[in-house]
């Protein structure tokens, strides 16, 4: 299930704006990669572009390498639908969607893509889902409720439920706490750490407490001043980034003396 | 630094996209052509029927007549029925949409705004019909009156007309059909005024009224001309209401309380058109077709407005 | 809602000290009226005019009018002399425009009562059963009306619906360029044309196909698909860009293609919007007549098929019955405005439909 990422000499544009340039980093299986940096440094930028979601946006695209396990993300033929099923994501904000009820937002992936499955399967789908979003036990008397009627850390966990029903290899997340109150954030950061026994995790975060909470791995993204591409300063274990870090960059940032 | 050269082979320039992707995106583009063709044709059908009016000698048209010549009262009706109705309509719907926005207690606010929708939601033949029925009859006070004692202003000359089928009634019935459509305009204007200047207005200790023309009106302006002018364009095309209230003698005058008045280019069509035929077809066309450019330049004018607007708004 | 009256009625009564230091500004006397007296001025003013009136010769539009002004001079006066010059515009200007409102409401009341009292003598079985085959006095009904309405205001929905959203679909997901600026700024055109143009392009296009003098029930549904598509894409346009990017992403990133995220996420996200929008535009084109009038004509019996000859449609019919009456003229003047009414109804329901069809969609939360 779980994957390695690596990326080589990766650049990112947007149009002619080169976002972020040069980035090479090895993230290994079944572990958690956190993301941290400074607004606009592009962290954000260069997890979108592991599920290739920020070619959203016209006038997206990569230079240099992206595998996943060796397989180029953005090889000749490659699909980014077929890429994003691989890698799974969660947002900022929580988005369930709307119109579906929480059993319909759990199997949405599968229903979307027109997975053929029995009721049996689909029931089985939505409880392992849930259960390993660890939202089950709260939701499971109210599945045909809408999926917006949770409170917001219900619906981020619905949401990473709605990810991991597709059995994806990789889970990307957006900045999944900045929205939520910080007993929500608890619930999520212990989900993390279950999570990364079968997925390998990439996390973006403004919160450096959650970066070393959670993470085994820390990279530390920067920008020289606007208008300028972000890089990869540093990537190392977490703890040696927050004790010793070899850049005084990194220092400066996980020290708080930045900016 | 930032480099901006464009590299020569972007790797993800062409993405692969799927099959029902492509269908889609081309049947949504195709959608959009066509209607692109239809505009297209609309302007090329009028064109090619009007032709014939265009280059016929003046001997053959309807009273013997150059074209220019049949068209000009029609016009003349049109664009002074239209400036009647937005004279009338525009202040009032000013009003109506402050009342709805600025003054009416928050709870019924929006139930007024629907009553107000409900006049746009009415039939332009319903309208016709009361405007010849009710308002019309209704009004013969009003225009005796004007006349007595305004009779000075040649607008208001007289004879006043005893059924009360004139230029005033029917600009009146006009105004009363774009009077919604103008305060929808100008309700969503007012309610896009900055909050925090209204607020900054009351906390200098403004009254209500001193908060809105400080606050509120200069910045909605352009969008009331805006509405005035798609209001304006709507009532340049109106049909029915006018070709069923208007007592018509095809004269060109300012008096707007007689019986005798130039009748509009949509209803004149409307009157003329069940019973023309040859020659008489074609020049009714030609003049759709000067309607057409008329309420096209209108419409055109107060776009322009909007998006001057939009630009400076920063609502985007 | 921007402001209410509570919060403004609290800042004008608030401490003096807060006024613009202008000293022109400031008010000459402080004292404020008392609660009541805006309605004890009405009543007032109300009971002068009508006094005078009484004595002259009344009638109840003079007596409202006179006393709408009367109040506004009176109100203006009394606060001008107790509150001071802002206070007494302010008033003065609330009044106005509160009046502004009632005027505004006076034709739709009127309206409505016209149409309803003139319509109700005929509104019963025979009107929607009959047509006016073989008719010529009391009787018969606008039962080949109603129909040839339906049917081509059904065909105009036809045309129009899947065109309108296709293109508002293009233009919100795909259209970026000079493409999409282009159908924008020509749909804004569109919008403009004027219904009757919109006849005479219908008649225009089936007189160079089929022969000149041509009328029927599919040229004047052609003829309502021009003005429908551009309500109809405006409305749908309006709708698809409420839906938040958020829920897009979501989609995109279950590894959903884009054309399904459009149509099994963002439009059943907003499928009430787009259904009122549509439901409005159909309530706009029901009533026009004008393009009707060029395109299709009229005609006394049941015609079921929109390509073969003219086809009765209720606002025509009610437009000949009202000015081209047979003899007697009762009976089509009373046929006129049941068709009126009866159009009016359709009207309403379809904005009353709209409305519900807004609230049930609406995304629930519990």
């Amino acid at each position: 299930m779980s994957k390695n990422i690596e990326a080589k000499d990766l650049n990112i544009y947007y149009g002619s704006f080169r976002a972020v340039e040069g980035v090479n980093m090895s993230i290994k299986k079944k572990t958690v990669t956190a993301l941290i940096g400074p607004s606009g440094c592009g962290k954000s930028t260069f997890l979108r572009s592991i599920n290739r979601m920020h070619e959203v946006i016209a006038g997206a695209y990569v230079e240099g390498k992206l595998e996943l396990d060796g397989q180029d993300l953005y090889g000749a033929g490659m699909d980014p639908v077929i890429v994003r099923r691989q890698i799974g994501m969660v947002f900022q904000r929580p988005n369930p969607f709307p119109t579906m009820s929480i059993y319909d937002n759990v199997i949405a992936g599968m229903k979307l893509n027109n997975k053929r499955a029995s009721r049996k399967e689909f029931d089985e789908t939505v409880e392992r889902s849930l259960r390993g979003a660890n939202l089950w036990n709260e939701v499971k008397d109210r599945l045909d409720k809408p999926g917006s009627g949770l409170s917001g850390g219900q619906q981020q966990r619905l949401c990473i439920a709605r990810a991991i029903a597709v059995q994806p290899d990789v889970l990307l997340m957006d900045e999944p706490c900045s929205a939520l109150d910080p007993i929500s954030t608890l619930a999520i950061e212990d989900l993390i750490n279950e999570l990364k026994n079968d997925y390998t995790i990439v996390i973006v975060t403004h919160n450096m407490q959650q970066a070393a909470r959670v993470s085994d791995y820390t990279g530390f993204f920067n920008i020289e001043g606007t208008g300028k591409p972000g890089k990869l300063v540093e990537m190392d274990e977490t703890k040696t980034i927050f004790s010793q870090p070899t850049q005084k960059a990194t220092e400066d940032y996980v020290s708080g003396r930045f900016g | 630094m930032t480099t901006t050269e464009v590299t020569p082979t972007p790797r993800t320039a062409r993405p692969v996209t799927q099959l029902g992707d492509r269908v889609f995106a081309g049947s949504a583009k195709g959608a959009g052509i066509l209607i692109l063709v239809v505009l297209a044709g609309v302007a090329a059908f009028l064109l090619t029927e009007a032709f014939p009016a265009l280059v016929a000698p003046a001997s053959e048209l309807p009273g013997e007549h150059n074209l220019a010549v049949y068209i000009w009262p029609l016009l003349f009706g049109t664009l002074l029925s239209a400036l009647i109705a937005l004279v009338i309509a525009t202040p009032l719907a000013i009003c109506v949409a402050l009342f709805i926005s600025h003054y009416a207690p928050r709870r019924i606010a929006q139930g007024l705004g629907y009553l107000v929708d409900l006049l746009a939601a009415v039939p332009s033949i319903v309208y016709g019909l009361w405007g010849v029925g009710v308002l019309a009859p209704a009004s013969v006070g009003l225009m005796t009156w004007l006349n007595d004692y305004l009779g000075w202003i040649p607008l208001f000359a007289g004879p006043v007309s005893a059924t009360g089928r004139t230029m005033l009634v029917a600009g009146l019935v006009l105004a009363v059909m774009i009077l919604p459509i103008i305060t929808a305009v100008a309700r969503e204007v007012f309610l896009q005024a900055p909050r925090l200047h209204e607020e900054a207005a009351l906390a200098l200790g403004a009254t209500r009224w001193e908060m809105i023309k400080m606050a509120v009106l200069p910045f909605g302006r352009s969008g009331l001309i805006s509405g005035a002018m798609l209001g304006l364009g709507r009532a340049l095309g109106e049909t029915m209401a006018v070709a069923i209230v208007l007592s018509v003698s095809g004269v060109v005058t300012f008096n707007l309380v007689s019986s005798g008045n130039p009748s509009s280019i949509a209803a004149n069509i409307a009157l003329q058109f069940p019973e023309a035929s040859g020659l008489g077809v074609n020049v009714l066309i030609a003049s759709g077709l000067v309607l057409f450019l008329v309420t096209l330049a209108v419409n055109m004018l107060a776009r322009y407005i909007v998006n001057r607007r939009s630009e400076f708004s920063g609502a985007n | 809602m921007s402001t209410g009256t509570e919060r403004t009625d609290t800042v004008t009564q608030g401490p003096e000290l807060d006024l613009p230091a202008s000293p022109d500004l400031l008010p000459k006397a402080k004292g404020t009226l008392p609660k009541g007296t805006a309605w004890g001025v009405f009543v007032a003013s109300a009971l002068v005019v009508g006094g005078i009136l009484a004595a002259t010769g009344f009638s109840i539009g003079l007596w409202v009018v006179l006393t709408v002004v009367l109040f506004a001079v009176a109100t203006y006066v009394l606060s001008r002399v107790v509150e001071g010059a802002r206070k007494a515009t302010d008033r003065l200007v609330t009044v106005v425009v509160s009046a502004a409102f009632g005027v505004a409401m006076i034709p739709l009341v009127s309206v409505l009562w016209t149409v309803v009292s003139n319509g109700i003598a005929r509104f019963d079985a025979q009107f929607f059963t009959y047509s006016m085959r073989g008719v010529v006095g009391e009787g018969g009904g606008a039962y080949h009306a109603i129909l040839g309405t339906l049917i081509i205001t059904g065909l105009a929905a036809a045309m129009s619906i899947p065109i309108g959203m296709l293109t508002a679909v293009y233009l919100v997901e795909y259209g970026k360029g000079r493409l999409a600026k282009a159908i924008t700024f020509f749909v804004d055109v569109m919008t403009g044309i004027p219904s009757i143009v919109a006849g005479l392009f219908a008649y225009a296009l089936f007189a160079l196909i089929v022969g000149p003098g041509v009328r029927m029930g599919f040229a004047g549904a052609v003829a309502l698909t021009v003005l429908m598509i551009p309500i109809v894409v405006r409305s749908t346009e309006e709708m698809l860009k409420i839906v938040p990017n958020e829920l897009r992403e979501a989609s995109y990133a279950l590894g959903v293609p884009k054309w399904k995220t459009i149509l099994k996420i963002v439009i059943p996200t907003t499928a009430g919007g787009i259904a009122t929008g549509i439901t409005l535009a159909i309530a706009r084109v029901i009533g026009e007549t004008a393009p009707l009038l060029i395109a299709v004509g009229i005609t006394t019996g049941v015609n079921l098929n929109p390509f073969d000859d003219r086809m009765a449609t209720l606002p025509v019919f009610a437009y000949y019955s009202y000015v081209a009456p047979g003899i007697p003229r009762e009976p089509f003047l009373d046929r006129a405005w049941t068709a009126a009414l009866v159009l009016m109804v359709i009207v309403m329901l379809l904005n009353i439909i709209a409305r519900i069809i807004s609230r049930a969609f609406a995304p629930k939360t519990r």
